[in-house]
């Protein structure tokens, strides 16, 4: 197997994070009833006139700037025809001569994989086929007219593993720039891939495959992996191979011939005339440049370094853009980088997922969170409190200082006030106390706890952990 | 009987096919003829002087903002198709 070489070229199809399609006002939310977010533009009705998202373009110009691309200071959309039932207009709003961005190259271990195009088109519709029917087909136009990017590369990929690290890296940083969220599953990322082997030394490629339908990033290596000896055994065994698409079979693991189109295709592309075309000068491109900045790999080895963080902290920190400058912004304001850290992914996220907020949009400014973390630090509050404070100030919008303040928060440390407390305690749970007497551990957790309830969270609970040992082993 | 080449029967039948449209024998004759004429006609146009080869720049970069809009009522959207079946546009079967 090794006097071969593996060529292989990806087309990557991502639908982009925006909230209405590429031409109209439609919703691109995922899962709605069938036909419910469709208008006469998406559908494809006559003499509707089509206007471009901005946030796509700006989606597509980020995704360009971090693949090192060159982006054309001309593009345009191009009609390309071709009938099928999920395309209602009878041609795909795409791009073809003047792409949006051309020749990038992207690292993947080391190894420069050169990127042809990234092209800005419109996603067509879905077909359903009825199990119980072989007579018809039903067509739900809600994915019609959703924004897609195409990222074409050069046949740069030397093997299936690295076909399947490519993938990976590109959906790191298209989440990162929120660009996409790649979620497979929903179709959000779709793959197709050209294969082609060829002895070593030899200069000229091989006859190459298309391989469609795979539906993960391991079905990509997979499909590729089979692919690769499927074509090899084929010319070992003095056969021609045929260029032609293929299916994956993710059932039987293998990838099989798909029925074959009579024609060669002719999509008749022409420039889309309802569309004016882009223009993008230097100071848009230094605009975006700026805008995605570091990328995610860099930005991670950076948190590791500069701010002492753990592997998975900075994974996570740099998951997406927003969480990271947000975590850099609270550094910048004093935070101390690890507490700022258990902040953001454990009690922030908690009440940003609950309600479904991004950090970008988060109540709690880096500012307030600074000045959660610095009251615990000044012994102001308790870790328990500091948690209510932050619920509060995340419902609100209020101040935490303001909070703490008018809420009458401050941390109680005071050794008489906490004693009483802790004598009312005792004689309240006198149960507890034999408990605690009889060898029981956990009856002071719960006297603790009681006290903690009593003050509201205020004490601090190393004082009373202290007192309240030092009562008992007196009384013992 | 073709008096000029520009276009022949084939690419008649051709255009026809990608077209989805079925065509007489007179009828790809006439086109024969129809279309060649255009084609003359229009090829016309290369022989005059221009800069411009891409057609109109003078608007570029015309955009909307990326906010959702209601769209139009099920019903009223599919209530103009052949065939329907719930809320689906229904069509033959093709794989
Ligand atoms: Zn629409």
């Amino acid at each position: 197997m090794e006097e071969y070489e593996i060529i292989i070229g990806l087309e990557v199809h991502v639908e982009l994070l925006t909230d209405s399609k590429m031409f109209c006002g439609c919703s691109t939310k995922f899962g709605a009833p069938p036909n419910s977010h469709i208008c006469p533009v998406c559908a494809g009705f006559p003499g509707v006139l089509p206007v471009i998202n901005r946030k796509a373009v700006e989606l597509a110009l980020k995704t360009a700037t971090a693949f090192n691309c060159k982006i054309s200071p001309f593009s345009r959309f191009a009609r390309k025809h071709y009938f099928y039932p999920d395309l209602p207009k009878n041609y795909q709003i795409s791009q073809y001569e003047e792409p949006l961005a051309i020749e990038g190259v992207l690292l993947v271990d080391n190894r420069n994989i050169r990127i042809r195009r990234i092209h800005l088109e419109e996603d067509a519709g879905k077909l359903i086929h009825p199990e119980d029917s072989r007579s018809f087909s039903l067509v739900d136009l809600n994915r019609s007219g959703v924004p897609l990017i195409e990222i074409v590369t050069e046949p740069d990929v030397r093997s299936a593993s690295e076909a399947e690290k490519f993938l990976a890296i590109l959906k790191r940083i298209l989440e990162y720039l929120e660009v996409s969220d790649c979620n497979m599953e929903e179709g959000s990322l779709r793959c197709d891939a050209n294969i082609s082997v060829r002895r070593y030394g030899d200069t000229n490629f091989g006859v190459k495959t298309e391989i469609k339908n795979m539906n993960s990033f391991r079905a990509v290596r997979k499909a590729l992996e089979y692919e690769a000896r499927r074509q090899i055994a084929c010319l070992k065994e003095g056969r021609t191979l045929r260029q032609e698409t293929r299916l994956w079979n993710e059932n039987l693991q293998i990838t099989e011939e798909m029925r074959r189109k009579e024609e060669a295709q002719d999509y008749r592309y022409f420039p889309e005339p309802d569309l004016p075309p882009l223009i993008f000068d230097n100071k848009i491109i230094e605009e975006i440049n700026l805008k995605v900045g570091e990328l995610p790999f860099q930005r991670k080895g950076r948190f590791i370094k500069e701010y002492n963080l753990s592997d998975y902290d900075a994974e996570v920190l740099t998951s997406k853009k927003d969480i990271a400058d947000y975590f850099e912004s609270c550094v910048e304001k004093g935070g101390k980088p690890k507490i700022v850290a258990n902040w953001i992914m454990g009690d922030l996220t908690a009440l940003l997922k609950a309600k479904k907020k991004d950090i970008g949009h988060s109540p709690v400014s880096p500012e307030y969170l600074v000045q959660i973390i610095s009251m615990i630090e000044d012994g102001k509050i308790t870790g328990v409190v500091a948690k209510m404070v932050l619920q509060e100030c995340f419902n609100t919008g209020i101040s935490p200082e303001k909070i703490v303040s008018e809420r009458d928060l401050l941390q109680i440390e005071d050794g008489e006030t906490i004693n009483n407390i802790v004598e009312e305690t005792i004689t309240e749970n006198a149960d507890a106390v034999q408990d605690y007497k009889n060898g029981k551990e956990q009856a002071l957790s719960f006297l603790i706890g009681q006290i903690m309830r009593k003050t509201k969270g205020k004490a601090n609970p190393a004082v009373v952990r202290n007192k309240l040992q030092e009562y008992l082993n007196k009384k013992r | 009987m073709e008096k000029n080449n520009l276009i022949k029967k084939e690419d008649v039948e051709y255009l026809a096919n990608l077209a989805r449209i079925s065509l007489t024998e007179d009828e790809k004759e006439d086109l024969v003829k129809e279309l060649g004429k255009i084609i003359e006609y229009v090829s016309q146009l290369s022989k005059v002087e221009t800069k411009v080869t891409t057609g109109d720049i003078s608007i570029t970069n015309v955009f909307r903002e990326d906010k959702v809009k209601n769209s139009t009522n099920t019903e009223e959207m599919i209530s103009g198709a052949p065939d329907k079946e719930d809320n689906f546009f229904k069509v033959p079967r093709i794989i």
